[in-house]
């Protein structure tokens, strides 16, 4: 909807403020790769800033935010509940992991 | 709303002619295809973190240089494309033709960028010896998932160059509108978040320690 679009269009400043932050946690993420930390732990601690960088992205670049909460309400949870129903096996790769003779 | 008749607006709900989500209808199929493709990449990303986890013997061949610095690199370069497609979507909807092309053409060069890098990237690997099916450094599998994951993406890089060099000629004839500039963003957006996992999984993950 364009009238719709333009009332809430991006500012060429917060756009420049959510790419720069996007860099910002990209480099927090290359910074945390040369720490010594267990697999798991840079699973989860890689994820969460991904999952940040995602979000901003959705709401900000594909402009979800400033769309109509049924649009977002339609979108999101069906994303965020079959991707979870996804990893319901994971907890079985540290089983397998244990489970390894070395 | 420039692309929705009034005819429809007048139509009920049962009839197709309002719209419930206040998005056109390309915007909504858009979306709703981005929706069925996160779950592809979802259920791609978490298989190979299962068999990142469960093998203590997961190959670490990534040294800072090249394949981090090549990596990062292609990080920003998509994610610079993002910024310059969100300031051709802002072009488009103030019906500013020529900065609408030019905003384009320069997320082309951050997606041709980025794909020139990732094959240098490949090659490098190829010279290595790693392939789909063969990996020198242990479990094959790490071939399989690397050059399948990135090779999906690869694909949605390259068709949504196609796409957007699609979009620049349609805007040029005045055959395009600020709406399918917005769509087209949608998807290039998409590849741009689809990377934000994929960089972390497959690279930072595989980082050379000394």
């Amino acid at each position: 909807m364009s009238t719709h679009s333009e009332s809430h269009g991006l500012s060429s400043k917060l756009t420049l403020t959510i790419w720069a932050w996007l860099l910002v946690l990209t480099g927090v993420e290359v910074f945390l790769a040369y720490i010594q930390f267990s697999v798991g732990k840079m699973l989860v601690m890689l994820m969460g800033l991904s999952l940040v960088k995602a979000a901003l992205i959705m709401a900000y670049f594909m402009h979800l935010r400033f769309e109509k909460r049924t649009l977002v309400l339609t979108i999101v949870p069906a994303l965020v509940v079959v991707a979870s129903t996804l990893s319901v096996f994971f907890p079985d790769s540290i089983r397998l992991l244990h489970m390894k003779p070395w | 709303m420039a692309n929705v008749h009034a005819e429809e607006l007048r139509m009920t709900e049962w009839d197709g002619g309002v719209l419930p989500y206040s998005v056109g209808h390309k915007k909504l199929g858009m979306w709703l295809f981005i929706v069925s493709d996160a779950l592809t990449f979802s259920a791609l990303l978490i298989g190979y973190s299962y068999l990142r986890v469960s093998t203590p013997n997961w190959p670490t061949p990534f040294h800072l240089w090249p394949s981090i610095a090549f990596s990062s690199v292609m990080t920003f370069c998509l994610l610079s494309s993002s910024l310059t497609m969100v300031l051709g979507v802002n072009a488009a909807q103030r019906n500013d033709r020529a900065g609408t092309i030019k905003w384009i053409l320069l997320t082309i060069v951050g997606g041709v960028a980025f794909m020139g890098l990732h094959l240098k990237e490949w090659f490098n690997l190829f010279h290595e010896g790693i392939t789909l099916i063969s990996n020198p450094w242990g479990v094959p599998q790490f071939g399989a998932t690397f050059f399948g994951i990135t090779g999906l993406h690869m694909f949605h890089v390259f068709t949504g160059v196609l796409y957007l060099a699609g979009m620049a000629v349609g805007v040029s004839r005045g055959k395009y509108g600020a709406e399918h500039v917005e769509v087209c963003g949608l998807y290039w957006h998409f590849v741009d978040l689809v990377w934000m996992f994929v960089f972390p999984l497959i690279y930072l993950l595989s980082v050379k320690m000394h």
